[in-house]
């Protein structure tokens, strides 16, 4: 039977481009529907009607939502094409699974806070966000990539984030790189992966849609 | 070698609550240490420097950390015995997508009831009550979320609503006449050792909700 795979995504997401770049990485061809957040497709609210929210994965026309689960699922489904994201070793397994989950409870508000605070709200969110990095660029050590030889769970969570990080450090008015210059050159080396280049939008781009919805929520 | 399971834990997390019952489910045999949360141990610290929580799945000395990590854990490692997760994707990925489900949003209101008051208390029972009835639709006419026996959506789920019969004690929300199908799936999952074993009494966490008040001036 041939494969429908459909993702509904937002082009700024960096949720919706961890599931482009797992796609890309299994050699999954797909059709991708923009959506338009304040103007939701009924699709969209019918396929993830708990949470409403962009990337889904419609496999089939069963959909599948929350942008780790959908990277797992994409490893699980098409396990027979490529590596495998997540390692064998029930422990290893349990180490990605853990820094995802560090990376999703603190990395994106945190990126946020930049963006939507100034004067001390907004230092403590720099402050806040070197930590973070830092200790992701410790987890990574000395290895090519967080999964080792090969690009893997944790490494295509957190590679998208990185599109994010000239509108972070403009309006915050840092430097990641003097803080994380490991982390930084395992980023640049994600992005020789084509899976990644061809999916991570120009970041002047990102940067102004930032600049849009600070005017948009109102921040001065 | 023989396997060394400890449980880093304490007895009022929700969190440890899921583990516990894994563990049990599965037949493991494991240390249970009970944390002193205002006096962390210095192996807690060093088993989880990131976050510094309970609880802590320590096997053979290697720590695990975050409940659903560790759920999963549990669950590939001992996987001859009462599986938590069925073996095609897609059902994997619904039971994963109701366990963030629960994580992101039964928690946060659960909190809520005890410190809440007025029109508050009145918009979170109705959220947390919203988010009861979501699960009732996803259990459908299924014995257990887990669909045949009891899976890893039941298992995350089960230590918040061991707290129901406290809250309909104390009045402050009414499920059985809401959510009669959640009321019947956790009077069948309470009739498992597995289960009933591993979360605290009835009147020891209803002893403790009256503390609670006392101390909140919420009485």
């Amino acid at each position: 039977m041939a494969e429908e795979v459909v993702v509904l995504g937002f082009w700024a997401s960096m949720f919706a481009m961890r599931v482009k770049v797992a796609l890309a990485e299994k050699g999954v061809e797909y059709e991708y529907r923009e959506e338009d957040l304040p103007n939701k497709t009924s699709l969209l609210l019918e396929m993830n009607p708990v949470h409403k929210k962009i990337p889904v994965l419609i496999h089939n026309g069963k959909p599948v939502c929350e942008s780790a689960n959908i990277v797992q699922y994409i490893d699980e489904a098409w396990k027979d094409r490529g590596p495998s994201f997540l390692p064998c070793d029930p422990y290893q397994k349990a180490q990605a699974r853990f820094w995802v989950d560090y990376i999703d409870k603190k990395l994106y508000e945190a990126g946020k806070n930049i963006w939507t605070t100034k004067g001390e709200e907004q230092e403590a969110a720099k402050k806040e966000i070197l930590e973070i990095l830092k200790l992701l660029e410790g987890e990574l050590g000395d290895k090519t990539y967080f999964g080792g030889e090969s690009f893997g769970f944790v490494d295509i969570n957190l590679v998208t984030f990185y599109c994010w990080f000239l509108t972070y450090e403009t309006i915050g008015n840092f430097r990641i790189e003097a803080e994380c210059p490991k982390l930084i050159a395992w980023f640049k080396r994600c992005m020789l992966k084509e899976s990644v280049s061809q999916t991570l939008p120009d970041p002047k781009k990102v940067y102004e849609f930032c600049l849009f919805l600070q005017k948009y929520f109102g921040v001065e | 070698m023989a396997d060394e399971v400890v449980l880093l834990d304490y007895w009022l997390s929700p969190f440890g609550m899921r583990l516990r019952i894994a563990l049990a489910l599965k037949g493991i045999k494991y240390e249970h240490k009970e944390e002193d949360l205002t006096n962390k141990s210095p192996l807690l610290l060093e088993s989880n420097p990131v976050h510094k929580k309970i609880p802590v799945l320590i096997h053979n000395g290697k720590p695990v950390c975050e409940s659903v990590v560790a759920l999963q854990y549990i669950d590939e490692v001992w996987n001859d015995t009462a599986p938590l997760l069925p073996s095609d994707p897609y059902l994997r990925s619904q039971a994963r997508f109701w366990v963030d489900f629960v994580d992101k949003k039964i928690n946060g209101y659960v909190k809520a009831l005890w410190t809440a008051k007025g029109e508050e208390l009145e918009a979170v029972k109705k959220d947390l009550l919203d988010c009861i009835k979501l699960l009732e639709g996803e259990l459908g006419d299924k014995p257990f979320f887990g669909v045949e026996t009891i899976g890893l959506v039941d298992v995350a789920l089960l230590p918040y609503a061991s707290w129901f019969s406290v809250y309909e004690k104390f009045g402050n929300l009414s499920l059985e006449a809401a959510c009669p199908k959640f009321t019947a799936w956790l009077k069948r999952c309470f009739q498992m050792e597995s289960v009933s074993e591993s979360l605290p009494a009835a009147e020891k966490l209803y002893d403790y909700v009256v503390q609670m008040k006392k101390k909140l001036g919420t009485e």
